[in-house]
């Protein structure tokens, strides 16, 4: 029988976040994805070095990346021996590469790898329409040049617009933040509530900036050496000028409150607990459980609160209540998001007939949340995000002392969330 | 940004006319740990054999130098590699002529990146002695002037008990192109109880720390230092992530990303090296290389430009020693080594960076008054000086002044990067354990701060 195996965090790195179009407009997901693990490597030591496998992902991705991770590390300082598999689980897909490695270290079946999750939205696949797709292909088949001239012929004007990618729900035609949008009317979150929660963001981010929090976890990129959506003098003020972006003229979900696309990588460090003590590395935290869930937003549910779900799971199997954490990571897709789950957890009518639980879940300490910033503020490359909450959890934990615990919550498209408990080892 | 003066200056008709003015194509200097090519020729002349022990040591073939007696001026068969002179135990003024006697057809006869290396006693005795002592300096920053085509020549006072090991790394240095750059200097090298045999990788599995590791001359200094063995531990400011990650990388070291100025940048490092490399691990090189110029005439200079420049230059290595030097895990080893950066415009003044000259005179005092205190450690203090060397810093200075600043020494041109990072891996060498408390000016025997 082996000995129990531990997976520890051993530490992070990520590329300062930028608005799409900015610092990072040339820079592809293959770049971004390079310089995250490139930055990795260096602070731990790893050039050269072969590891068990790389873990990554891109919601935005190009047909032409269908091996993207493994060519980031081909591009790396990495050992080209290294392997690399690419996940996706839309806004999940960063803390789920974590959790791939994280199980497969768990079960014996690799010793040290990296979890990490790139987008940028300013090197999002263009691709044509549907309609001049199958005449191309059809015009590729034809044997005879009548039959593809015919094939050419059935290309319409209107199909040969380029198509951009939307951040759109197949299934409802409702972007993210009109499906946002009628969760926060549900649930009455106000304006003003909002506005507190991105404030707050903004002024963690800008404090945990300041301190040198960062100085380990993040790597300059392109001359960028800190997030660039940040606004460390926002106010309430200024935020409450802005204009609604959803939910019609009445809406209260702006650009303040609401996430930007953004570009940027992150990549986090795991490893069999006593392979990282004998190679030298940290172990600042690991992973106690995680859970995934979804809801049925074809169906009315609210979109983005099936980390609600997973988070009341998660707690039972844990024998565990809301109020055991020493910090929360909730993930601000939209500052009405991390609201509109902590009043789910608070409704007793919500907690009983949608979560199944006796009662209401309960609150959790706000001064505990989000402490060193979050989405609103940083930026959210979608895949990325949770390699950015994993590393800045572990890092804090750690600080905090052992046997510390984190609860790590993130929404994603389709309905789903993705949400673990972090330990500071 | 180069300018039609410049690019003029360097076409084919360009070169002809500045050669005519004086201003000829400078030697491509010998550099790495390569010796000379020709033949090493030593002499002794009041009995000492501490030279040719010690160039035996190196396993270096000799032969006997030439002297000129009077008659015709005997030449070398072929062209000298290096003449290594031991003065040790000359006393009266009279016997400088046993020196003159020796340099004459070595200096005739020395090949390209050739060497003159004088030994002579540290400590003497008597009014004499002591005029005899200076008067060597001045010979020797006389023939640096003298010499052609990169030749060097440098002056090592040697204490009365050392032991030829421990001046093999000193001589191994100044016959290699390492010391490329170092010329007209003289210094101190001691009898230690520490000193190893020289190895072509010297710091081989030692952790040496770099600041300011990102770009320039820290990041050769972080590239030598692994040439050399050395487990690298890259420092700079987050700003500088991209590169230092890229040449950490190259290296196989680890990234700090870290403002030296923090209070906690000592425990910090520290922090890391044990993190890294074991609660066991202690650093056996700290290299304080960060230095930012904010430059103004004094009359222009506020508080601030002031302070900045002294915090980052001298104020933080003094707190970060401080940590290091506190038993700590990951902190310096006893036998450890600490390196700083001082400058000719520290030694020299240098009109519009009093803020930066007193930082680097600064330097001097604080490795002048450490280097007694460490001794008993085994600890080193030492430091390099530079004079004009090509960075990126430097190539911003308008070219005719840059031109004058690179020509203005005996070498007739700048130095390179690797060449500050040579000199500190000479002080990083374990077998360096007999040299601190000294200051190396690589500055190709510049003008300035002679």
């Amino acid at each position: 029988m082996n000995a129990p195996r531990s997976a520890v965090i051993v530490g992070g790195n990520r590329t300062p976040f930028v608005k799409a179009g900015g610092a990072y407009a040339q820079a592809s997901n293959l770049d971004l994805l390079t310089a995250a693990l490139d930055g990795l490597a260096a602070r731990f030591g790893l050039a050269g070095q072969q590891l068990d496998e790389v873990a990554g992902g891109a919601v935005l991705k190009h047909s032409a990346d269908f091996n993207l991770t493994r060519e980031a590390v081909l591009g790396s300082a990495l050992a080209p021996t290294t392997p690399a598999v690419d996940l996706q689980q839309a806004c999940g897909t960063g803390l789920e590469t974590v959790l791939y490695l994280h199980n497969k270290i768990s079960m014996g079946q690799a010793e040290v790898g990296i979890g990490a999750g790139v987008d940028s939205a300013s090197d999002a696949p263009i691709t044509v329409t549907d309609g001049l797709r199958r005449a191309l292909l059809t015009a590729n088949r034809a044997k005879t040049v009548p039959a593809r001239l015919a094939a050419f012929s059935a290309i319409r004007p209107a199909q040969l617009i380029p198509v951009a990618p939307q951040v759109v729900e197949p299934r409802t035609g409702l972007s993210m933040g009109e499906h946002q949008a009628a969760t926060t009317a549900r649930w009455g979150i106000t304006r003003e509530a909002q506005d507190e929660l991105a404030l707050a963001s903004h002024q963690h981010l800008a404090a945990a900036w300041s301190s040198g929090f960062f100085d380990d976890l993040v790597t300059a990129y392109l001359g960028i050496s800190r997030d660039g959506l940040l606004r460390a003098d926002t106010s309430m003020e200024k935020l409450a000028a802005l204009k609604p972006v959803f939910g019609g003229p009445d809406g209260t979900m702006t650009a303040g409150n609401s996430t930007a696309l953004t570009d940027g990588a992150a990549a986090v460090l795991l490893a069999e607990q006593g392979w990282a003590a004998t190679h030298g590395l940290p172990a600042l935290a690991r992973i106690v459980d995680a859970q995934v869930a979804a809801v049925d937003h074809t169906s009315g549910d609210d979109l983005l609160l099936a980390p609600a779900h997973a988070v009341a799971r998660l707690l039972a199997r844990q024998r565990m209540s809301l109020g055991d954490f020493e910090f929360y990571e909730l993930h601000e897709a939209f500052a009405s998001t991390v609201l509109a789950t902590l009043a789910a957890w608070e409704s007793d009518t919500y907690c009983r007939d949608q979560l199944g639980l006796p009662g209401a879940l309960g609150s959790i300490d706000r001064s505990k949340l989000n402490v060193n910033g979050s989405s609103l503020a940083a930026g959210h490359p979608f895949a990325a995000t949770g390699g950015r909450i994993v590393a800045s959890l572990a890092k804090q934990l750690h600080a905090r002392g052992s046997g510390a615990r984190g609860l790590v919550s993130i929404c994603a498209a389709g309905g789903q969330g993705v949400v673990a408990i972090l330990e500071a080892v | 940004m180069t300018t039609i003066l410049e690019q003029l200056f360097y076409s084919a008709p360009g070169q002809v006319v500045a050669g005519k003015l004086g201003l000829p194509e400078p030697e491509v200097l010998r550099r790495g740990r390569v010796g000379p090519a020709g033949p090493v020729a030593t002499a002794t002349l009041a009995g000492s054999s501490l030279g040719t022990d010690t160039v035996a040591i190196l396993g270096v073939d000799t032969i006997a130098a030439l002297v000129d007696d009077g008659d015709e001026l005997p030449a070398y068969p072929q062209r000298l590699g290096a003449l290594v002179v031991d003065a040790r135990g000359l006393q009266q003024l009279s016997e400088l002529e046993q020196l003159r006697a020796v340099l004459r057809p070595a200096v005739k006869g020395l090949q390209p990146s050739g060497r003159i290396i004088i030994l002579a006693d540290d400590q003497v005795r008597g009014i004499e002695a002591h005029a005899v002592r200076q008067a060597l300096d001045g010979i020797n920053r006389t023939v640096g002037k003298e010499l052609r085509h990169g030749a060097t020549t440098n002056l090592v006072y040697v204490s009365a008990d050392a032991e030829p090991n421990d001046l093999t790394s000193t001589l191994s240095f100044l016959l290699q192109g390492r010391s490329a750059f170092v010329d007209g200097q003289s210094w101190t090298v001691r009898s230690s109880a520490a000193a190893p045999p020289i190895s072509e990788r010297p710091l081989a599995d030692k952790i040496v720390v770099v600041t300011g590791a990102a770009r320039g001359i820290g990041a050769q200094i972080a590239t030598v230092a692994a040439r050399d063995g050395a487990r690298v531990v890259c420092v700079d400011v987050p700003a500088g992530g991209e590169s230092l990650a890229a040449l950490t990388n190259q290296l196989g070291g680890t990234a700090l990303q870290l403002d030296i100025t923090a209070a906690d940048a000592g425990e910090r490092i520290a922090a890391h090296v044990a993190s890294r490399y074991g609660e066991q691990a202690r650093i056996h090189g700290m290299v304080h290389n960060a230095g930012i110029t904010r430059d103004k005439l004094l009359v222009n200079t506020d508080a601030a430009r002031w302070a900045s420049v002294i915090e980052v230059n001298l104020a933080a290595q003094l707190r970060m020693n401080d940590a290091l030097l506190d038993g700590r895990p990951g902190g310096l080893a006893d036998d450890g080594r600490l390196v700083s950066i001082a400058s000719t415009s520290g030694i020299a003044g240098n009109r519009g960076q009093a803020n930066y000259a007193a930082s680097k005179a600064g330097v001097v005092g604080l490795v002048r008054a450490l280097a007694p205190e460490l001794a008993g450690r085994g600890i080193t203090v030492n430091a390099v000086a530079p004079g004009f060397i090509e960075t990126e810093m430097t190539a911003k200075i308008p070219f005719v002044q840059r031109e004058v600043f690179r020509r203005t020494n005996s070498l007739g041109q700048g130095g390179n990067p690797i060449d500050v990072a040579e000199t500190i891996g000479y002080f990083l060498d374990p077998a360096s354990a007999g040299v601190s408390g000294q200051v190396i000016r690589v500055c190709g025997q510049n003008l300035v701060g002679a």
